[in-house]
Order: C-alpha cells, then structure tokens, then sequence
C-alpha cells in the first residue's frame, strides 16, 4: 500500500519529520516500510534542483519570429526580471497573443537536471544555454514527463492558480511515497487517515481534520428507516441478512459533470497506484484511500424499479445458486447461495464488496449517481472473492474488516468532492440503514498484565497515555481499567491486545534484555536425532556427499523406477497426493528416495564425472484416517537413507595410469556400506540375501542385487540399477549403484548392537596366521563360508579375510575356490601347533559338513 | 728386523690404502686386505710362532697394537663413508613435495544440515532441545489451532499445498505444513505441564512460484519457550544471544512490532546488515538491516490450545528461514541450489 506523504500531511503535521527518521519510527511501531521513492527530493530518480527549477507564472504569450510552430513566452519567476522561453506547448500555442496571462508552471533554468520530454523512455538530459531558431533559449517551461511526473509529453504542466512564484518546484510538488508492507488483516491501517491516526499517537501530535464530521458540516439529513421516507426518497432499500451487510448507507448525487479530475487528485491516485478515469470513479478511488471505505457509485439511470413500482430499489441478498451477472470487468460471473449481490428491482448489479455490474457502470452520459457506502461480513467477503478468483481493492479492504462506523463519513466526503470537482448537488437526505450495528466493546484490563509478559515496568500513568493518545477510552476504575475500544480497531478484544499497543507505542527499542530465569523443563536427549547426524559424519567420512531433495515427486517417478511395466515397485501405503499442484512434476509425496537420487545423479553427470551421494529424508505415505482430536495425520513419515554412486572410480592423477579409468561397480558401494556397518557394529549381525528369481526389487540388476536385514527386520535393497531404470533415467552406460534402507530399522539395529556390545580381553600375544582354500558350489554365498568359519573357529579365530576367488579347472565346474587368510589368538597364551592342528581340524570338518566344502589341495 | 719394519711399513700403507677406500665395497675390500682371515695383519700374527723366542713377545705385542689401530681406524672410515652415503642416497630421494597427493574423496554435508546443526549448537547452550513434528499436517494444527480460522485474513500469509483428501469430513483436512509453527502445538500437548524449551526444525512448503529468491519447499526453525513467568524481554535476550552467537559478538539487534496470528505482542528482530554493517546495501534494501526471525509472546488462545492456563504460564515463540543466513553469508545467488543439489554447489562447503 503506497501513501504519498503529503496527502498524510494534510491530516496530521509530518512535513517537518526527517524522512529517515519517519520510517524507523514506523517501523519500529510495527507499520513495517518496504521502500520509500523519493519525488524531486534527494534520492529521487530524479531529484529537481531547487535552484534551477521552481514555480512561475507565464504572463504572456507571443509569436516566435522564425517559426511558425512555435511561441515565446514571458515568465514570471521571481526574479528581478522577466524571462523569455521558447515553447511548442500547445495549450501556450493556442493563447499566442495573450498578454495578460498569469498561468502557473513548472519553470527550469539552464543547469537543471530533467527528462528529455522528445526522447523514448526516460533519459536524463541537462538544460543547455541555445538558441532556438534564432531565438536565445536558456529556460524552458516543463511537462510531466521531462519532471519524471509521468509519462505524458505532450503539454507542459499547470500548477495551482494560488501557487506562489519562484519557490522550488519540490516544496510544491516534491514528495515521498511511503509503500507500506504491514503484516496482517488490519483493516484500520488501510488508508491514509489510518496511517494518520498512527502517526497522531506515535508523535503525540493532533489531527488537523476529522473526516467523521463531514457529514454533519454539509448539512446532510440521515434518515435510517426505510418506511419513513416514503415517497420522498430516490431508492427503496433492504438488507436481506443483517450479518451479511451489516450497513448500506445510499447517497443520491445529481447533474454531475463527468470529466477528468483535477492534477492534484490525479497525481496522488498516480502515486498510491490506481489510474485515473474520470472525476466520479476517481472520488470512489480517492476516498478509499483516503478514508479506507470502499464505495461503488451506480449510474441512477440503470438502477431499474419492482416490477410495478416507480421507485428504483436496492436490495442486498444472497444469490440464488446459480445466478449470473456480468462484472464491471466484462466477465459472466456465476454465484452460488453463499454469496452476497446487491441487487435492483431485477436483478444483480453487484458484487456486494467484490465489484460491480457492467449494466450500470459509470458512463460519460452518466448525470445522477448513486452512491453507495456499504460494510459487509469480512468472511463472506474473502470466500466469495476466493470462490470467484476475483480480487479488487475493495475486496482487499473489505477481507481486512473496514469499519462500519466509516460509511457514512465516507458517503459524505464523496459526496463533497463530487460537489466541488464535478459540479454536482447532493441529495440532502441520505438513506442509511444500519441493521448490524455493533455493541460497544469493553475490556477489563489490569495494566499489571503487560509488566507480566513484557518482562518491564511500564509505568500505569504511560500506559494510560498511550492507550487514549490511540483513542481507546479509558475508565481508570482502580487496579483493573475498563477500556472501551475504537469501533475501527476490529483486531482488538483482548487484554494481551492491549499490551501489544502499549509495546509498540513505548517502543522496543527501550526494552532491555534478560534470559529465561526460571526452572529448567526436564532436560532430554534427541535420540533419534543424533543417531541420524552421527550417520550423516560417518557416510560423510566414507567420501558421500549428502544431497537434500525435494520431497514432492513427478507421480511418473514410480513407473520410471520399474523395469518391467507390469511389475510395480512395492512401496508401502497410499500415495499422498496434492490437491492443488504448483506443477505436475511437483504432485505427489516421495515414497521412495531413489528417484530423488536419480535424478541428481542425472543433473550432475552433465558437468561432473563422478557422483557419490547420500539422502536421509523422509518418505510419506498414507496409513489411516487423520484424526484432529487426537492429532494423527494418519500418515506415515519413516526415515530413510538412500546411496548412489556412478562415475568414475579414481578421480585424474598424476600417477593413476590405468585406474584412472575404472568406473565405480557393486564393490564400491558395497565397500562403502561395509565399513558403515562396522562402525555400526553390524558386521556380523546383517544378513544378505540374494533375491530369489522374481523377487528383485523392480530397480535393480536381479543378479546384482542384495536384500539385506537384520534379525527379522528388513533394512532394504542395495545393488546396481537395472539398465532399462538407468535408460530411463537417461543415465550413461555405466554401473549405477544404489541403495535404499529404512534407516528407523538400520538406526534400532545399530543401537541393540552397541547395547549387546562386550569386549572381553584384548590378547597381548602374536596372532598366528594361515591360509585356507575352500572349494564350494558356485552358488554358495561367500559370507556364508566366512561365518561358519567363524564360528567352528570361535573363540580363537580372531580375524577371516577372503584374500582370492578362483574359478577353473583346479576348482572343477559349478565350483568356486574360497582363500581365506585366518587368524588365531589366545587371551592367554601363545598358541601351540598342536592347539592350530585342532582347530583347523574343526574349521575344515564343520564346513564340510554344513557346505560340503572341500579343502583345496587337501 | 726386517719383520718389524715390514710389519710398519703394511701399518702406513693399510692407513693410506684406507683414505683411499670411499665406498663400503671398498671399505670390505681393505678389511679384507689387511684384517680379513687372509689379511696382511692377520697372516703376520701367525708368524709370531715362527720368531725366535725372544722376539715373540715384543712383535706379537705390536701387532696387536697394529691391529687394534687399524680396526679403530676402519670403524672411523666406515662411520664416515656410511654416512656419505646415506647423505648421497638422500638426494637423490629427492621428490617434488608440491605435486598431488594420492586422492581420497572426502565427502560433504549439505549446506542445510551444517546450518541447522550450527543452530543446534547455540540453541543447544541456552537449553533448547530438538523436537521434531511432521511434514504432512492438519489444517487444525497448522492454522485453526495457531489462531488462524478458515477464510481468516491472517491466511493470506501462507500459500498452502492441499493434501487431496478421499472421503474426510472437513475438519480432518490436511495439507503440507507452511512453517514450523504447528509443532508449537504438538510440543505442548506433549509435554504440558511442563514447561518447555524447545526448537522445531524442519522442512516447509509454500505454493509459490519458484525463482532465485523462492523455493517451495525450505527449512524453517522454530523455538518455543513456555513457562510461568518467562517475558518478552527474555525472548528479545535470547534471540540477541543467538544473533551474537550466530552473526558475530558485535552485532547490534533492533526490535519492531508486527503481527502473527498466533503471537500477542508480535515482533520482528533485525540485525545490522551483515554486508555492509548498517550503511545500506541492496540487501538490506538500503535499510541498515536484515531481519532475523519472527517472533512474539505465545498468543493466549495457543497457550490455551496447548493445555496451558495463560493466567500462570506465558511463552515466547520465533522462527526464521534457515537458508537465507547461509545465503546472506556466502552471497549465495539462488536458493534453487539448495535442493537442486548441484554439487558443485553443497562440495564448497
């Protein structure tokens, strides 16, 4: 919401404020500023030299000797003498040979810094001593757009008759729009009069005027029954729902003049941002602004009588469903029975508080207007604006909760602006049915409340003060005050509101600052979040970059993850989809984090050659119905952690030769999730196994593909993509390793495992190593022969390392060959040969008997 | 007695031959000369049985002494030559110190997770604890219950992602969470009557258009302190002890009234302009500041909400955007960076 400053100024004295100042003071007392765009002042695009341009008045105008298209102008401009400029404007051209003129204008003397009023767009040009067809030039008469007023070029500007000459320009037209950003539906703080009325409390000084009593100083006869006006009146009216349209209030204006409206308003509607039409829509616009009352004139002519009666009508109802009126914006709209119309003998002619109808719109053939000033439900408002998608600056204002104590002023300062600027005669009785007006509200206040919350003493005497400088009425009636609120500040009922006027008028920036000095709650450790972060430094320590992904996926993810049409990812639950995408491809909740992986991995193999990730996020997905008693949202949000790695192995060096060209495979990542898992002491308690023939995970490469799990809860999936997943991805020709585990399980897993940990003894005493050959069928998983080795050997074997996996004729077909490298070690001894002997002896019998192992060359 | 003079002549040709020798084959060679099993000195000790009598003694004695010499004369020169070498070995060993190392990969944390555990960290001190809440939320907690009612105004505030419900009646709707400030409501129902210090973090979503500045999904973090007599001064020291802690020991912090629907007073607190120390820049919008959370005392209806009587208890709340400290710090030019994940990007840091 833009408000120039000098438009404040006419309301409470602001003029003289330091406009630096001025905004930390807003600011402060939460009327947040957003920007400030200074108008000829410093600062300004373009700031007018008060010394080289300044008022003037034209005094005659004369023929140009050498050119018929142009004149010479005497100019008044307060100097000792007169100054004669060369001008092509055509309203001068039109008074060539008038001399006795007293025009007032923007003047510039050479020097002066302007727009060149004949260039396109706005290009800054300095005013040059010239001579213009024989004729010295070395000051010139100035339009709107050579002062950065507008964009209008073609005529120069006129000033006020009264304005004095040769003062500086910018004391007459310079000025400062204040665009405020202020936070929250403060219907009060919608205008300039309510900025005023800030202001007048902020800076203790008075109002200068009191729109509220126009009414009463035009003489303006209100009559708020219906039936007692008989006859007499210009419209029969009706409020079908009084909490619906709890005031309309009808003013009848005749023989107005329809035409442009003065520069001044014309200007300051420039400024705040709406463009002037004619003098009748301008007054609606202008007196919104400035008042904060949304008013519609109607053309009296269109608003049609019943059937059968003389009398126009006006009544405010509810649409029927279904019901049409075209808008004033040429659009057909359709209501359904929630919306509020106004209405006329036949039909719609508005939408109550939205926008009006097209029918009867203001015309240049418009000669009486009726005008209407009306408060609707603020509710009903914001849904009807929703439901039709139509927002309007009376819509705002309404959603925001205007006044309803506004109407009238508002209708009378119309009315009298409508009287001076298009010279009409208003109607001396105005029609004003007022069926929702609001009680008075109260409330009880003990001023000990804000030194409670605010942590300070505030002192009651300021309190006070503050309090009535903002107009509440305050009856000091002993420890708690009764406080009567402004029917306009619709966003106070409570005492904590009442503590935030006080706050923000003493201001926070006397506040001083303490720390909470009170118990400590009971102090508790975020378990499952630093298990999660501990994950995050140990996947980082393992060379992982982690990646956070947007959690709202293209629905085609899920099919862009399966191989084979028919085979459907199993994800858990329902899909949580959205009912109000931004995109398509931003719809749904992510149920798997692979994609999310993917898909970085895609947009980064463009410009890197090697991409090693990791993702702990959350997966969603419907479980059951919400419950809002109990807080459920019925769905589920588990943890996971995803893996990707691609590219190649070893990045470029100097001494990589060969290896430099290697790409990452299935031992890679898997190197990766070994060593995670021992950290996690997991090692020896996961279990990895290799799906069954049609029971892959739909992604992944069915012979490279590992189910992994730890007692009977399944962690998840890790292996190579399956080439057609890769494809589609359109990821290059190489491995794609992935992983995605339910980190809750890996993290619960990880926690038993460090609760069930004991170490034992540590022996002081040389390992013995050996070697030892197996053969085994092919099909026999090589962890399997590690852990029966293991645990024939316990407790001795200390250590098992697979070092070679031989295949070929040594090892005989549909065998492979298994060395491992074993170590032995005693707590208390150094072991003997025979104790090897035995051992061996066991290890070899064992896993001969539960694998059908042989020992090679044994 | 020529063996005499022998035997001093092989003495000064063995200490000559000696300087001669500079290498430890050399060196072996000598020894072998002169003290090996054939060597001049030791093949002269044997002659001693073959002197007369009275000779024996008085040669025997010399050469012993000979023996002696040249053995400590042999440990010297091997001393030396060794060390030659070795010092010889040593230059040429020499390698370009500055070229590349073997690579190893480290890995990086998310720009995100490095500024959320920053603000763990200083809230941490204070004795904040982490509380988490969901993603997906109901309308109830995320607006109703925060003050905000259905076609209120103050909803304006969040462009809201709907949940397409099947079948719930109206009350049950749900939607992704627009701030942090719903889990205010789960933190108190949790744990009412205690009192309580907690941070909500966590990601968010706007229905917003995406460009540099706007994403619509961001991380937002929430404090709530509830206790019986906790102030709005108490949250104005504590956010100017974060702001010190997180920003710099000498920022100053400004605080100015605004409005939340679910705080009563509400504030917002800035700090001096990080870029350019409060003159004005264009980040600041030549304002001097930038604004560091949202804030205000927990509005009555919240507390009461929460479970608790805001007769007794009272509370503070705030929230602020986790990236945009990261992106003021680093002159981080588009937020889309973020969770686009170009690694180019999160490897920086």
């Amino acid at each position: 919401m833009k408000i120039p400053l000098s438009w404040l100024n006419d309301y409470v004295e602001v003029a003289d404020l330091d406009i630096g100042e001025l905004r930390q003071r807003l600011d402060l007392a939460g009327l947040e500023v957003g920007s400030i765009e200074a108008i000829g002042y410093p600062g300004a695009e373009l700031p007018w030299d008060p010394e080289r341009v300044m008022t003037a008045a034209v005094l005659a105008v004369r023929p140009h000797p050498n050119a018929d298209r142009l004149v010479l102008v005497e100019v008044d401009y307060g100097g000792a003498e007169h100054e004669i400029a060369v001008t092509g404007a055509p309203s001068l051209y039109a008074r060539k040979g008038q001399t006795d003129l007293n025009l007032k204008v923007a003047f510039a003397w050479e020097g002066a810094e302007l727009y060149d009023g004949h260039a396109e767009g706005f290009i800054k040009a300095r005013l040059k001593k010239t001579q213009i067809r024989g004729e010295p030039s070395r000051a010139m008469v100035c339009s709107e757009k050579e002062l950065g007023l507008s964009e209008a070029s073609g005529d120069i500007i006129y000033l006020p008759d009264d304005t004095p000459v040769g003062v500086p320009l910018v004391k007459i037209l310079g000025d400062y729009v204040i665009d405020f950003e202020i936070k929250g539906p403060f219907g009060h703080l919608q205008s300039v009069f309510g900025i005023a009325r800030e202001l007048s409390a902020l800076y203790g000084r008075p109002l200068k005027r009191d729109p509220l009593a126009t009414a009463e100083a035009l003489g303006l006869r209100v009559v708020s029954q219906g039936d007692a006006f008989e006859g007499t009146g210009f419209v029969d009216l009706a409020i079908a729902d009084a909490k619906l349209c709890s005031r309309y209030t009808a003013t009848m204006i005749r023989n107005v003049e329809i035409k442009p409206s003065p520069l001044w308003m014309q200007m300051r509607l420039q400024r705040v941002g709406v463009r002037p039409i004619n003098n009748i829509v301008d007054i609606t616009n202008y007196v919104m602004m400035e008042l904060g009352q949304p008013l519609h004139a109607f053309d009296y002519a269109e608003v049609r009588p019943r059937p059968g009666t003389a009398q126009p009508t006006i009544v405010v109802r509810p649409a029927a469903a279904g019901e049409q009126m075209a808008t004033l914006d040429g659009e057909l709209r359709t209501f359904d029975d929630q919306m509020l119309l106004i209405t006329d003998g036949q039909g719609a002619v508005g939408v109550a508080g939205v926008m009006g109808g097209l029918d009867s719109e203001i015309g240049d053939d418009t000669r009486d207007v009726l005008l209407e000033a009306a408060n609707f439900n603020f509710l009903n408002i914001r849904r009807t604006g929703q439901k039709l998608k139509l927002t309007t600056e009376a819509s705002t204002r309404f959603g925001k909760r205007v006044d309803p104590e506004l109407t009238l002023p508002a209708a009378a300062r119309a009315a009298e602006l409508m009287r001076d600027l298009a010279n009409a005669t208003i109607d001396p009785v105005v029609l004003d049915l007022y069926p929702g007006k609001p009680e008075k509200r109260t409330i009880v206040y003990d001023p000990a409340l804000a030194n409670r919350l605010l942590g300070m003493e505030i002192p009651r005497a300021e309190q006070m003060r503050i309090l009535r400088a903002l107009a509440f009425d305050v009856a000091d009636t002993g420890t708690e005050w009764t406080v009567t609120v402004p029917s306009y500040r619709l966003d106070v009922g409570l005492p904590v509101d009442l503590v935030e006027e006080v706050a923000r008028v003493w201001g926070y920036d006397r506040f001083p600052e303490t720390l909470i000095d009170e118990e400590l709650p009971p102090l508790r450790r975020n378990h499952a979040l630093e298990a999660e972060e501990h994950l995050r430094d140990l996947l980082v320590g393992l060379g992982l970059d982690e990646v956070i992904s947007y959690s709202l996926i293209d629905p085609q993810e899920e099919g862009r993850l399966q191989s084979e049409p028919g085979v459907p990812l199993s994800l858990p639950g329902a899909c949580v989809v959205l009912q109000n995408p931004l995109a398509p491809e931003r719809s749904l909740m992510r149920r798997t984090l692979l994609s999310g992986a993917l898909r970085t991995a895609w947009a980064n193999l463009r410009y890197l050659d090697r991409v090693a990730i990791f993702e702990i996020g959350r997966i969603h997905y419907h479980v059951s119905a919400p419950d809002a008693a109990t807080g459920e949202t019925g769905v589920a949000e588990p943890r996971h952690l995803s893996m990707l790695m691609t590219g190649v192995r070893n990045p470029t060096w100097w001494q990589g030769g060969a290896a430099t060209a290697e790409k990452l495979d299935y031992f890679d990542l898997k190197g990766v999730v070994d060593a995670l898992l021992e950290r996690l002491g997991l090692t020896a308690k996961v279990q990895w196994a290799r799906p069954a023939v049609g029971q892959c995970h739909p992604s992944f490469h069915p012979g490279r593909c590992a189910l992994v799990s730890v007692g009977d809860r399944a962690l998840g999936v890790l292996g190579e993509l399956h080439p057609r997943v890769r494809e589609a991805y359109d990821l290059p020709e190489q491995p794609v390793l992935a992983l995605e585990w339910d980190l809750e399980a890996l993290l619960e897993a990880a926690d038993l495992a460090d609760a069930e940990k004991r170490i034992g003894w540590l022996s002081p005493h040389a390992p013995v190593h050996e070697d030892l050959a197996l053969v085994v069928d092919e099909a026999l998983p090589a962890v399997t022969v590690k852990r029966t080795i293991e645990n024939a050997g316990r407790p001795l074997v200390t250590e098992v390392v697979l070092f070679d996996v031989y295949r070929g004729e040594q090892a005989g077909p549909g065998k492979k060959s298994l060395a491992f490298a074993l170590s032995y070690q005693a707590p208390d001894r150094s072991l003997s040969d025979r104790d090897i002997e035995k051992l061996r002896g066991r290890i070899i019998k064992t896993v001969e008997k539960e694998l059908g192992a042989k020992l090679r060359g044994g | 007695m020529g063996s005499f003079d022998e035997l001093e002549q092989i003495r000064e040709q063995a200490l000559v031959d000696l300087t001669g020798a500079s290498t430890t084959a050399a060196l072996e060679a000598w020894e072998d000369r002169y003290l090996g099993r054939k060597g001049e000195i030791t093949l002269r000790a044997r002659t001693v049985g073959q002197l007369p009598q009275e000779n024996r003694p008085a040669f025997g004695q010399r050469v012993n002494e000979i023996k002696r010499l040249l053995v400590q004369a042999y440990e010297a020169r091997a001393e030396e030559i060794s060390h030659a070498e070795l010092e010889t070995r040593l230059a040429t060993e020499a390698i370009d110190v500055t070229l590349p190392g073997r690579p190893v990969t480290p890995g990086h944390l998310h720009l995100t997770t490095q500024a959320l555990r920053e603000l763990y960290a200083i809230f941490g001190k204070m004795g904040f604890e982490v509380y988490e809440a969901p993603d997906v939320e109901l309308e109830a907690y995320n607006f109703d219950l925060l003050n905000i009612p259905e076609y209120h105004p103050a909803r304006d505030m969040w462009d809201t992602f709907w949940v397409k419900e099947t079948g719930e009646g109206p009350s049950n709707r749900r939607l992704l969470r627009t701030h942090t400030s719903p889990g205010q409501i789960r933190a108190m129902r949790e744990r009412c009557p205690e009192p309580i210090r907690v941070i909500l973090p966590g990601k968010c979503y706007r229905y917003e258009q995406i460009t540099v500045r706007a994403e619509h999904q961001f991380y937002q973090l929430e404090g709530l302190a509830v206790g019986r007599g906790i102030t709005m001064t108490d949250l104005i020291g504590t956010i100017a002890q974060f702001a010190r802690m997180f920003y710099g020991p000498d920022r100053t912090v400004r605080v100015r009234g605004s409005y939340f629907p679910f705080t009563e007073p509400s504030v917002e607190v800035d700090t001096e302009c990080i870029l350019c120390g409060g003159k004005g820049c264009p980040v600041c919008k030549y304002t001097g500041w930038l604004e560091v959370a949202g804030a205000g005392m927990v509005h009555p209806v919240v507390l009461e909400n929460g479970g608790y009587d805001p007769e007794t208890w009272s509370g503070f709340a705030f929230g602020f955007g986790v990236e945009r400290p990261s992106m003021m710090k680093y002159n981080v030019q588009d937020i889309r960076w973020f969770y686009g994940n170009d690694l180019r990007f999160l490897r920086r840091f």
